[in-house]
């Protein structure tokens, strides 16, 4: 897990808020893997949260939000048009590359809201809390 | 040609060569777009290097501003992509002050912005994602293409997921450069436009001079948005080249 590898306040916080010796280590590094998976989402929520906050014009917003998507489907078709040149599979690339394109650009834009995990973390911050 | 200039929001993108230069059939021309771009490191290195000339424990104003950008970029760095994302911040800084500085001079009238052209951000966007490929294979080989297994997904919808991701990061440079192409290019037609109204209004005596103050308000204030819009820009360019450095970094996080 990556999150070893973020120097920022975590460690502190964790022991501050676990005065008690009796507690056996396991235990402590799966609250410190809990604290640090929450922290860790949080954190892009805040970076997020700071884009949002100055560029607090629904203009803003709307940019952003349609460049993701329009990037998603250009980028479908795109690659789809090449598999079509390369491999001379006529129209069926260019289809299911909109198609999977259309699913990428809304990935991307539910993404960039905060609506889902970001790359690679899908189900992660689950893990270690059972 | 001064009446086209009037009506023509677009006429102050257009590029046109100063040095012609062919070589092999190639337009290799030094064209106003080069020059700004030169101009755009010119200044920056030249601000960097005069504020922090002096070297000075107790920074003076212009130090203190360099030592912002300094800090601001190495915080953005170290929050998105850790300590080991540091390594990066050459590159991260020089596309920061890039896109901040030339976005700021294609404010002045009459200079040409660079970052309104999609073929420079793109350039900008694809050295970003070409780092991130480079180094995700080159730090954890093979390991780097878990970025596009996401976990807990079932076996049969693997293929198609996978498919989504792949399409999902290869839209990644490009929606990082049409995002920064596109609101500098809007922000400079709209502030073309109403300067434009402002013109024509004033031709149509007392009335349309009186008129004119409107269009003028809105150029100013949007001029202060377009102030606002350049840093955030840079701002936003500088924060996603950190989080996709960060998934070089850290693919199966």
């Amino acid at each position: 897990m990556a999150d070893k590898n973020r120097p920022d306040g975590t460690g502190e916080t964790g022991r501050g808020r676990q005065p008690e010796a009796t507690i056996r280590d396991d235990e402590l590094e799966r609250r410190r893997r809990e604290l640090e998976a929450s922290l860790a989402s949080r954190r892009t929520d805040r970076l997020e949260g700071k884009d949002d906050a100055k560029a607090a014009t629904g203009y803003g917003q709307a940019l952003k939000l349609s460049s993701e998507f329009i990037a998603g489907v250009v980028v479908g078709v795109g690659l789809g048009w090449i598999i079509d040149r390369l491999a001379g599979t006529a129209p069926f690339g260019l289809i299911v590359g909109l198609l999977l394109g259309f699913g990428a650009g809304v990935l991307n834009v539910l993404r960039s809201s905060g609506q889902v995990a970001q790359f690679g973390q899908g189900g992660k911050p689950r893990d270690p809390k059972e | 040609m001064a009446a086209a200039d009037k009506v023509d929001p677009i006429h102050q993108f257009q590029i046109h060569p100063i040095v012609p230069i062919h070589i092999g059939g190639y337009d290799l021309s030094f064209t106003n777009s080069a020059l700004f771009m030169v101009v755009t490191i010119a200044v920056a290195s030249a601000f960097l290097y005069m504020s922090t000339a002096s070297r000075s424990l107790i920074p003076g104003r212009l130090q203190s501003v360099s030592e912002m950008a300094y800090e601001f970029v190495g915080n953005m760095l170290r929050d998105a992509a850790g300590k080991q994302g540091m390594q990066f911040f050459p590159l991260v800084f020089s596309l920061f002050m890039f896109v901040l500085v030339a976005n700021l001079i294609g404010l002045f009238p009459y200079f040409f912005t660079i970052t309104s052209h999609i073929i420079v951000t793109f350039t900008l966007a694809a050295l970003v994602i070409g780092t991130v490929i480079v180094y995700g294979f080159a730090k954890h080989g093979l390991g780097f293409l878990k970025l596009f297994v996401p976990h807990g997904v079932p076996g049969y919808l693997m293929p198609l997921v996978v498919a989504i991701e792949v399409i999902s990061f290869v839209s990644r440079p490009v929606s990082l450069s049409v995002r920064l192409f596109a609101n500098m290019l809007a922000g400079h037609i709209t502030l073309k436009v109403f300067s434009g109204f402002v013109v024509t209004l004033s031709a149509f005596g007392a009335v349309g001079i009186a008129g004119s103050v409107l269009p003028l308000a809105m150029a100013v204030a949007l001029t202060a948005l377009e102030l606002l819009v350049a840093f955030l820009q840079a701002y936003v360019f500088a924060v996603l080249t950190c989080m996709y450095l960060n998934d070089a970094l850290h693919p199966s996080h």
